[in-house]
């Protein structure tokens, strides 16, 4: 490896030095506010690295890696979810006390993982970064808050996760058995001469998308959302919903388009049956729930179902530049709102109540007690349901435009269908969050540090910027793809 | 540049109401009205500045140098879209007309809002600034954005200020506006690309699509989807079921704004896009469209006639006054097309009344059932005779501006549908019935001695007697208000074609 194949995955570099770093500070002292100033600082320093490395991109780095604009566009965007998930999770530990620091330290190496996926152009680094980044979660969702409920989402996440990813194993194995390389570009190849009907290749894209849509948590490989993002500390299942969703779909989206699996009409029309039942699936369950948390997992079901239409729309190959455009914008945008959204479950806590577990009423009123959270929460809820000068309405546009350009009517009217319902969940927590003080009787506390507000500005500024000037980000995703 | 400063002036009073809250508990509402005032001023000063001559350019609407005020910028040229704001005839009317009836609604909420105020003002003054946007928006991309950015502090101002039901009602305003919304949104996407194909580049402009090539069919569906969404905001029926809800529930100044404005973004969005834009496709629907209007306008008188609640009682009569504006932009000929946009203007004036003088009853005696009025003209002769006033203009009292526009609109649907156009005119009996009843219940009959019940203040009397004059010019002298629309409405039926085609009828 010569030096410019080092500046190109310097994201990793940094985040891997950094991880080791914490490691040893957390062995020699023990200090929660420098574990935390050190994670910071090597979360942004990832993110700006990207800036360094995109100088040497694109290249392979080994046959495993490769270093081109989307990779790095996307470290640096999970860098900085992960870095605003530590900001808006330093309060949410200091409550608990119990020798946080470990946490930070799992916070990076789960960052690392998703850079790795983001990374990846070879199956056996997908499957790296996405054991890294797993493993890395198991223990995430189990750490901070030592009780029952966190314990067994981590268990259920383990698992079932450890399942699907045997199940995706083994159908990388069947792959390897029918194409001879795992390397994406060079097992493009092989397929173009592989007989269609082949059962070999059947049963292994049988496992790997059933194994995959578990890990995107597609209807019908749901069942375990909602438990695992009731159970989890609020922050991780901001984490969880976001960066581990965007890496996995990068890399599959990088897989689909280094080996064309685009071609296959059957993966094609069994990925847009999953994105129909997701949509609808996801939303439909969501109006049945009462706890924020799980209201956000079956969101999030049905956003990985809007967000998998691109795939199929990317079979046409004259709108796959405009598909993957859109899948990225779409990414970009539901990471920051997760973030966000979940940004304001990790910050709220209310008296007598426990805090895993914010129910409607736990917001009520909250727009008068804590105007700048509910502020930030507003936001993410309208982009979540696609409401104009909000990130997530021009993520919607775009997937309308490609849709459409595609002729795949189902697809839109399940995403009209699915957006309509979606509706009515969203706006019952804003309606919750307005209501007249007489007409509750909690009073939500949450943290009032500098840090925290900044972050929850940022935030609110990101969604609207993403929303109101699209231009640059739609530019500049044009130019790298 | 003006029209953006309009709308900026609109936006930046809303944030200037909030913090004026914290000086003064009673500040916003005179921030709020000072903003109106400013914007009105404005957009008059602007107006009075143009050559007069340029008030009658009779040309065809897409050449932008034929719009009184006309701005391009570009927004997201990936997908050729451009903030384009322009005026003509029907914009300044119809914008006049949502800056006016803003004042009402600052005035009819003066005392009432107790909770927040400088919140409330500025959801009022955003409402007031999507609406604008709404009717100033000619790229399809930025309509679509404010008609969706407008819903947001309407929902607010039902959900937070609103009455008892408000959670109900609230939602089912947002989802139906919502849902018909995206499948407008659908509409859009699908006509810009296939404009595009035609063209070789995207564009939202209207100017662009106006013209697109569709297939016959594709077309349908794509008219079919701004129809739902224009005719869910009008509301015609089968779609008007939020409405009641919205209405009642609301407080007094957001019903003041839902039916005096919002529900004329319906109709605009018909007249400005929805049959323009696909000339065939909406003449093979008129028959449909039209057998919707006359639904909705004996439907509307006769659940109107069966209301106790005041509030519901004025939201079921604007169902069936806004199925004449539909009857006579489907009979798209001058007449009942001068018709439909003289009832736009009439209907907002005399409902906004109609529903101020609910609030003021509310905010007397709390409550809107009318069976538990009675009497009122003893205890408050100012507002009986001004409800008595408002219910006539209602009922289509020949005089009044109400009256013009809905013989304006019989007169043209005749040539062109007789038996719609006779069904049509029963609404107007059943106007007289749910109108006079109304009054009966609540003014007349044997007063409650024991009632407390203050009259009409200055602040009241000088509002109602603003939209007093209001409606008894537009009856007597609607001519003005005829000659600003209609060059819009000759150049308009240029691009449609003549007349016969779609009617059948020599002009």
């Amino acid at each position: 490896m010569n030096a410019a194949e080092f500046q190109a995955i310097l994201p990793l570099l940094v985040l891997a030095g950094g991880a080791t770093v914490l490691m040893l500070q957390i062995a020699f002292m023990r200090n929660v506010k420098l574990t935390t100033a050190l994670t910071l600082v090597t979360l942004i320093a990832g993110a700006l690295s990207i800036i360094w490395a995109g100088e040497s991109a694109p290249r392979f780095v080994t046959p495993l890696l490769r270093a081109d604009h989307l990779a790095l566009v996307f470290a640096g965007l999970f860098c900085l979810a992960a870095a605003a998930t530590t900001v808006l999770s330093s309060d949410y530990l200091a409550q608990r006390g119990d020798q946080p620091e470990e946490y930070f330290l799992l916070l990076v190496l789960s960052t690392l993982g998703a850079c790795v996926l983001a990374y990846a152009a070879h199956l056996a680094s997908l499957l790296l970064g996405l054991e890294l980044m797993s493993v890395a979660l198991y223990a995430l969702i189990a750490y901070p808050d030592k009780t029952t409920l966190p314990l067994e989402a981590a268990i259920k996440y383990l698992v079932l996760s450890g399942a699907a990813t045997a199940t995706a194993l083994f159908g990388f194995a069947l792959l390897y058995a029918a194409a001879g390389t795992l390397g994406f570009a060079a097992m493009g190849d092989q397929l173009a001469n592989a007989h269609v009907g082949n059962a070999t290749l059947l049963v292994a894209a049988v496992m790997i998308v059933a194994g995959l849509g578990f890990k995107l948590s597609l209807v019908p490989f749901h069942m375990w959302t909602p438990d695992v993002y009731d159970g989890a500390p609020a922050p991780v299942t901001g984490f969880l919903a976001s960066v581990s969703k965007a890496a996995i779909f990068v890399a599959l989206v990088r897989w689909f388009l280094a080996s064309d699996l685009f071609r296959f009409n059957i993966l094609i029309d069994s990925i847009a049956v999953l994105a129909i039942l997701s949509m609808l699936a996801g939303n439909l369950l969501a109006l049945l729930q009462s706890n924020i948390k799980r209201m956000l997992a079956y969101s999030s079901i049905a956003h990985m179902g809007y967000l998998v239409i691109i795939l199929v729309v990317g079979s046409n190959i004259d709108l796959r530049p405009l598909a993957i455009e859109a899948g990225m914008y779409y990414l970009i945008a539901y990471t920051a709102t997760t973030v966000a959204a979940f940004g304001l479950l990790t910050l709220i806590s209310t008296e007598g109540n426990h805090r895993e577990n914010i129910q409607l009423h736990d917001v009520s009123g909250l727009f008068w007690h804590q105007p700048l959270y509910a502020c930030l929460m507003l936001v993410a809820l309208l982009s979540l349901a696609g409401i104009p000068l909000t990130a997530g309405f021009i993520a919607k546009f775009y997937l309308f435009n490609s849709a459409v350009s595609d002729y795949r009517w189902f697809l839109l009217a399940s995403l009209v269908i699915g957006s309509a319902i979606g509706i009515y969940y969203y706006l019952r927590v804003i309606f919750y969050m307005t209501r007249r003080v007489e007409e509750h009787n909690n009073n939500p506390v949450a943290p009032n540090g500098l840090m925290v507000r900044a972050i929850s500005c940022a935030l609110i500024a990101s969604i609207l910027l993403l929303g109101t000037v699209p231009q640059p980000l739609m530019e500049y995703l044009r130019s790298i793809l | 540049m003006s029209l953006v400063v309009l709308i900026i002036i609109l936006i930046v009073g809303g944030l200037l109401a909030i913090f004026a809250e914290r000086v003064g508990t009673h500040l916003p509402r005179w921030v709020s009205l000072a903003t109106i005032v400013v914007a009105l001023i404005y957009i008059l000063g602007i107006v009075s500045s143009l050559p007069p001559e340029q008030l009658t350019i009779t040309a065809g609407p897409n050449a932008a140098s034929n719009w009184l005020i006309h701005l391009k910028l570009e927004w997201i040229p990936r997908f050729g879209i451009s903030f384009e704001l322009a005026m003509d005839g029907l914009s300044l009317l119809l914008v006049v007309l949502t800056l006016l009836l803003g004042l009402i609604a600052v005035s009819s909420s003066w005392v009432e809002i107790d909770f927040k105020q400088g919140l409330f003002q500025a959801n009022i003054l955003w409402t007031l600034a999507g609406v604008t946007g709404v009717f100033l928006a000619l790229d399809l991309f930025l309509f679509f954005v404010f008609w969706e950015v407008m819903l947001v502090p309407m929902y607010l101002l039902i959900a937070i200020w609103g009455h008892e039901n408000k959670a109900y009602a609230a939602m089912k305003f947002f989802i139906f506006t919502q849902f018909s919304g995206l499948l407008m949104l659908l509409s859009i996407v699908v006509l810009a690309w296939q404009a595009s194909l035609a063209n070789g580049s995207y564009s939202f402009s209207y100017f662009d699509l106006l013209g697109a090539q569709l297939n016959a069919k594709l077309a349908f569906w794509v008219m079919l989807g701004f129809f739902l969404a224009f005719t869910v905001k009008l509301p015609a029926f089968p779609f008007h079921t939020w409405l009641p809800d919205a209405h009642t529930q609301a407080p007094t100044a957001g019903s003041v704004l839902l039916a005096g404005i919002l529900l004329k973004t319906g109709a605009y969005g018909l007249l400005r896009f929805c049959i323009p834009l696909f000339p065939q496709a909406s003449m093979d629907f008129a028959p449909v469209a039209m057998a919707m209007g006359a639904a909705g306008v004996i439907y509307g008188a006769v659940l109107a006639f069966a209301q106790s609640d005041f509030k519901r009682l004025v939201a079921y009569s604007s169902v069936s006054h806004m199925g004449f504006v539909l009857l006579g932009l489907y009979a798209w000929n001058n007449l009942a097309l001068q018709g439909a946009v003289m009832q736009m203007v009439a209907h907002g004036v005399s409902t906004a009344a109609l529903f101020m003088m609910a609030g003021a009853i509310q905010h007397r005696l709390h409550t809107r059932d009318m069976h538990k009025m009675g009497g009122l003209w003893h205890n408050a002769p100012r507002m009986g005779a001004c409800a008595l006033f408002f219910a006539l203009a209602s009922l289509g009292l020949p005089g009044l501006g109400n009256f013009v526009a809905e013989f304006l609109v019989l007169v043209g649907l005749f040539a062109v549908q007789p038996w719609i156009n006779a069904l049509a005119a029963l609404g107007m009996i059943g106007a007289a019935i749910y109108a006079l009843w109304m009054m009966q219940l609540a003014f007349q009959g044997k007063p409650d001695e024991e009632r407390e019940f203050f009259d009409f203040g200055i602040r009241e009397m000088t509002t109602m007697a603003a939209m007093m004059i209001a409606l008894v010019w537009l009856g007597i002298y609607p001519q003005p208000v005829l000659d600003l629309a209609q060059p819009v409405l000759d150049s308009l039926q240029n691009i449609v074609g003549p007349a016969s085609e779609i009617t059948g009828v020599k002009p």
